[in-house]
This record gives C-alpha cells, sequence and structure tokens, in this order.
C-alpha cells in the first residue's frame, strides 16, 4: 500500500521531474539505476562476494570511515556552542553538557568516537597487513593509509586541546615541548641553536604561533583540528577509495 | 658526419631557440617562481612578527624583601620564577619549568627541594637534578640589580642547565651579590 502511494507520488509533475527515469528489472538496468545516481554511483555497481566475508576483511575501514562521518557531524554541531578563545573555551564545554539540550550527549559521542577511530584504524590496518593487502599492486595505497594513520593522530591530539582542561593544556605543552627538541628545527634540539634557531622562530613557534601555550596555540589548534586536518584528509580519503575501487574492490580471500 | 650534423644541430637548438620553445620556458620558469615564492609566503604565515605575551623583564622586591637562605614562591604564577636567597646572601632566578618534559614543578620546604609533579623529577635548591627523568638541572634567568634597588630579572636571557654541571660554577652571572 506504502509502495502503491509512492508509485502515485513519481507520476506526479513534481515527482516525474525528481526521478526522471524509471528503470525495470533488468541485470542492465539495476547497474543504471545505481550509475545514474549522483550519490549511489560512488558505489560499485556489482561487489564480489568475498567482499563481504567478515571474517577475512573485518569491516574495520568502513568502521573507520562511518566515525570520520559521526565525528564530523558531530563536531559541526559542537562547533555552534564553542569559542576557541582562552576564556570562553573551558566553560563553553561544560555549558554544552549542562545546559544545552542532548549538549553531554554529542560531547559524548565524538569524544567516543575519537578513542575508538584511532582503534580501528589500527585493526584495519593490522587486518590490511595479515591478509597481505598492501602488496603489488596496492603497495602505494597503503602508504596513503599511513598518512591517514598519521592524520588520524594528529586530528586526536589537536582536538585534545580544546577543552582547554588541564589535561589537553600538559598534553601539548608536552608535545609541543618534544617538537622543540628536533634536531636543526627546534630550539632546545641538537645543531638547532648553532643555526641560530631560538624560542621565537623554531617549528614549536610555528605550532603553538607563540613562545607559550596560550590563546594563539589554542586557536591555531582549533584551525587544524576543523578546517586544515579535515580537508587533507578527506583527500587522502577520496584517493584511498579511489585506489581500492580501481583495484577492483576490496580484497577478498582468493 | 651524420653525427657530426646531429650534434651540431642540438647546439643549434639551444643556442637559437624557436619563439614556442622561448615562450614555454618564460612560462613555466614563471609559475615555479609564483609557487616557490607562494610556498616560501605560506611558510613564513606562520612566524607572527608581534606577540602579545608579558613582557621579558621584569622587577621583583628589594633584596631585604627576601628571606635568608630561602626559595621566594611569590613570583611563580605570575612570571614563572623562583628567587633563591641563599646562606651566603647570593641570589639567583630559576624557571619554574622541569627540564625532562616542561611541567611545573613545586617547591617543597619540607623536603628542602623541587619536586615535579608530573613525572617525580626532583631538583635540589640549587636547581640540581637529583631525582627522577630529569636528564639537567633547572634553567636560570639573568639577575640584576635595578636602578632604584629593586632586583631585575630578564626572561630573554636563560643559562641553561648542563647535565652533571653545577650552574653556580658554569654561570656566574646568574649569581646576584649584593
Amino acid at each position: 500500500m506504502i509502495k502503491q502511494f509512492f508509485d502515485r507520488l513519481r507520476q506526479t509533475q513534481v515527482g516525474k521531474s525528481i526521478f526522471r527515469r524509471n528503470y525495470g528489472d533488468s541485470p542492465k538496468e539495476r547497474m543504471l539505476a545505481i550509475r545514474g545516481n549522483v550519490f549511489l554511483h560512488l558505489h560499485p555497481t556489482k561487489t564480489r562476494s568475498g567482499a563481504v566475508k567478515l571474517g577475512f576483511t573485518w569491516g574495520m575501514g568502513g568502521i573507520t570511515f562511518l566515525l570520520f562521518l559521526i565525528l564530523t557531524l558531530s563536531g559541526v554541531l559542537l562547533m555552534f556552542y564553542y569559542h576557541p578563545n582562552t576564556r570562553d573555551a573551558y566553560m563553553d564545554v561544560k555549558d554544552l553538557e549542562f545546559t544545552v539540550p542532548f549538549g553531554m550527549y554529542l560531547r559524548n559521542i565524538h569524544r567516543w568516537a575519537a578513542h575508538l577511530i584511532v582503534i580501528t584504524v589500527m585493526l584495519h590496518m593490522f587486518r590490511v597487513f595479515m591478509t597481505g593487502s598492501y602488496k603489488p599492486p596496492r603497495e602505494f595505497n597503503w602508504v596513503i593509509g599511513v598518512m591517514l594513520l598519521v592524520l588520524t593522530l594528529l586530528l586526536s591530539f589537536t582536538g585534545y586541546l580544546l577543552p582547554w582542561d588541564q589535561l589537553g593544556f600538559w598534553a601539548i605543552t608536552v608535545g609541543t615541548n618534544m617538537a622543540g627538541a628536533t634536531p636543526f628545527i627546534g630550539h632546545e634540539g641538537p645543531f638547532g641553536p648553532e643555526l641560530g634557531v631560538t624560542a621565537y622562530n623554531d617549528i614549536r613557534f610555528a605550532l603553538l604561533g607563540g613562545s607559550a601555550v596560550d590563546s594563539n596555540a589554542l586557536l591555531r589548534a582549533y584551525i587544524w583540528h576543523c578546517i586544515a586536518l579535515p580537508l587533507i584528509a578527506s583527500i587522502l580519503i577520496i584517493v584511498h577509495f579511489w585506489r581500492i575501487r580501481r583495484d577492483g574492490g576490496i580484497s577478498g580471500p582468493n | 658526419m651524420i653525427v657530426e650534423i646531429k650534434k651540431t644541430s642540438e647546439l643549434n637548438r639551444l643556442k637559437n631557440p624557436s619563439r614556442r620553445r622561448l615562450f614555454l620556458t618564460v612560462a613555466w620558469s614563471g609559475l615555479a617562481a609564483l609557487f616557490l615564492g607562494s610556498a616560501a609566503a605560506f611558510g613564513r604565515f606562520f612566524f607572527p612578527r608581534v606577540l602579545f605575551e608579558p613582557p621579558s623583564k621584569f622587577e621583583v622586591d628589594k633584596p631585604s624583601g627576601f628571606l635568608f637562605g630561602s626559595v621566594d614562591t611569590r613570583y611563580k604564577d605570575k612570571y614563572g620564577v623562583w628567587i633563591v636567597r641563599d646562606e651566603e646572601d647570593r641570589f639567583f632566578a630559576l624557571k619554574t619549568v622541569c627540564t625532562h618534559l616542561g611541567c611545573t614543578p613545586n617547591w617543597i620546604e619540607s623536603r628542602n627541594k623541587f619536586k615535579c609533579p608530573c613525572h617525580g623529577s626532583g631538583f635540589l635548591r640549587s636547581g640540581l637534578n637529583v631525582e627522577g627523568p630529569a636528564p639537567r638541572p633547572l634553567d636560570r634567568y639573568k639577575i640584576a640589580l635595578g636602578i632604584d634597588g629593586k632586583i631585575v630579572i630578564d626572561k630573554s636571557i636563560v643559562y641553561r642547565g648542563v647535565p652533571g654541571k653545577d650552574s653556580d660554577e658554569l654561570y656566574p652571572k646568574s649569581v646576584l651579590k649584593v
């Protein structure tokens, strides 16, 4: 009955302007229905039965992508109640938790998804290694995957500072001090001071936007976390998926 | 002879490029220069010229305002410095940053040493590292007597602690004798 209702809807002028082609049920028409749709055409029109063997694939790549989408959506929503300055940041997170409807739920979703995605990318990496799915012709995709791993960890690191609490502040202090101890580009690393690198022009200064973990550091972490890193990650994810499609879809047991 | 002709024409092509070759060379070089310039600007962009941080030079109390043989923690929160006056009436200024990974240690009067809450590094009153993962003594700042009789600290001049060495001996300038 519901099907008939929607069929009737599709016969109307408005319905026909949106759904312009009526596909039948032959294999060719089924494939065309997928290929002709802007959202669905990102998927392959056909998939091998080996692709769904969870014992082989674990599905961790797909779960990672799902978590990425959850993080993006929950992250965007969190941005509506967060000001990236040292005066407001901490109280904004507190206010979000206790005065905004579903605020605590939203914050928790974002935090849990962030922790889980680190675990799932590692499981995915482990699976790809164990099934030899990094071997030629798939070697470069593994490299893309490693870059995505680094981006995941950087996203975690930058996001951790945003609540401007003790955990985040000191984690970033330690992390940027490690950067400051890097050879050549850090003012406390070997060969750095000899090259004229000081606390005011080394890599740590560029990361923090200053010589201390202060308001500039918070703003920069915010921009890296919400704009720059997700953009780079999105581009690499697209390449990663494109490579998988081009190599014949997800690797399965022979 | 054919080889000679080929070589000569190769050289000729390099010496007298066609209009098309000339245009392409100039155009691609220009584009490359544009990209390199943009990349350099992009990198420079991340280093601000002006900082809104507290000034590095500041005054503290007159020498008589510090207790004999003590560590003064009054200026720890605001300026990140301990002013130490030892039994031989010498003053020095310790940087309140643990040399392990950068946390802020605490002065424990009862045990006569600084202890870092992060990983347990311990420092003597002179700043020498004696416990925990800290690899070197605490840094010191430049300390001097100001014109109006108050002690002046300059945080832009840091006497970096060297592993295994006494900062009193290594940096005689880090100690103020009044």
